[in-house]
C-alpha cells in the first residue's frame, strides 16, 4: 500500500471476467503517518482505508469488464462490516464480486480476508462513467499496468 | 394498478423510506417523490433484480438531455412501468 498516495491495492492477483470476480493483494505498511493518530500507541488500519481498498479492487474490475473504455466512482457502501482490527505489516486479500451491472452503475460484493480470515465486507454500488479525457484514461491505464492488470489477457477471463 | 406500478411503488417505498400510500402512477419520481440520482440508483438495481432488465437509465438520461425526451416519459411511475412492461417484453421475444 501507499496510503500517501491513496493506493491501497499491491497487485492484481487474479481477474476472471467470465466469473466477474478479482482478488487483489495489498501489504499495511509498517511505518505511515496516519499510525500516529490511528491510534497513538496503538496502531490499527482505518476501516474507511478497508473500505477503499474494496472499492479500489472493485472499480479495478469494473473498469476492466469495461475494457478500459470507462471509469469507476464510488458511489454508496451498504453493510460495511469491519469484523477485526488489521494491524501494520499484515498481508491483505480484497476481491470483489460483481453483482449486477446496470445502466451507468455496478453493483459489487467485496471481502477482505487476513490469513485467510474475513477481516472486513461491504456492498458496494460504483457509477460508471466516461473517462474525463483522455490523459486520464492513460494514466489509468498506466497505474493498471503497474499492479499488475494485464489488459490484453482480460478476454480470457 | 397494473402488477408492475404496484411493484415499482413497492420497491420505491421500502428503498427511499417513502410511505407507500403516498405513491401514485401519476408521482414523478424525482420532482413528486424527492428521489435523487443516487436512491434513483438503489431503484434501478431493484428493478433491474426483480424484473430481470437493465433499465437503461444512460440512454434514457442522454434523451432527456438532448430535448428528445421528457423526464415525464421516463419517470411519472405509470410511464416508468409501462417503459419496464416493454423491456420485459423485449427480453421473452
Amino acid at each position: 500500500m501507499r496510503i500517501e498516495y491513496f493506493q491501497l491495492i499491491d497487485r492484481i492477483v487474479d481477474l476472471n471476467l467470465a466469473d466477474r470476480k478479482i482478488t487483489c493483494e495489498a501489504t499495511v505498511p509498517t511505518d505511515c503517518t496516519i499510525f500516529e493518530g490511528h491510534f497513538p500507541g496503538y496502531p490499527l488500519m482505518p476501516g474507511v482505508l478497508l473500505i477503499e481498498a474494496m472499492a479500489q479492487t472493485s472499480g479495478w474490475l469494473v473498469v476492466a469488464a469495461n475494457e478500459f473504455k470507462r471509469m469507476a466512482f464510488l458511489a454508496s457502501v451498504k453493510e460495511a462490516k469491519m469484523r477485526t482490527f488489521v494491524l501494520p505489516g499484515q498481508v491483505l486479500s480484497i476481491s470483489s464480486h460483481l453483482e449486477h451491472e446496470g445502466s451507468g452503475y455496478a453493483v459489487l460484493n467485496a471481502k477482505i480476508r487476513c490469513d485467510g480470515k474475513v477481516v472486513s465486507d461491504a456492498t458496494l454500488t460504483l457509477r460508471i462513467l466516461d473517462f474525463p479525457n483522455n490523459q486520464v484514461a492513460k494514466e489509468m491505464r498506466k497505474l493498471a499496468e503497474s499492479i499488475g492488470l494485464k489488459i490484453e489477457a482480460r478476454a480470457d477471463g | 394498478m397494473s402488477d408492475t406500478l404496484e411493484a415499482i411503488a413497492n420497491i420505491i417505498a421500502e428503498t427511499c423510506d417513502i410511505p407507500r400510500d403516498s405513491i401514485t402512477p401519476e408521482s414523478h419520481a424525482i420532482n413528486d417523490l424527492g428521489i435523487d440520482s443516487l436512491d434513483f440508483l438503489d431503484i434501478a438495481f431493484a428493478i433491474d433484480k426483480a424484473f430481470g432488465i437493465k433499465l437503461p437509465l444512460e440512454q434514457w438520461t442522454q434523451e432527456v438531455n438532448d430535448g428528445k425526451a421528457t423526464t415525464d416519459q421516463y419517470f411519472v411511475l405509470k410511464n416508468l412501468a409501462v417503459r419496464i412492461d416493454e423491456l420485459v417484453a423485449a427480453k421473452g421475444a
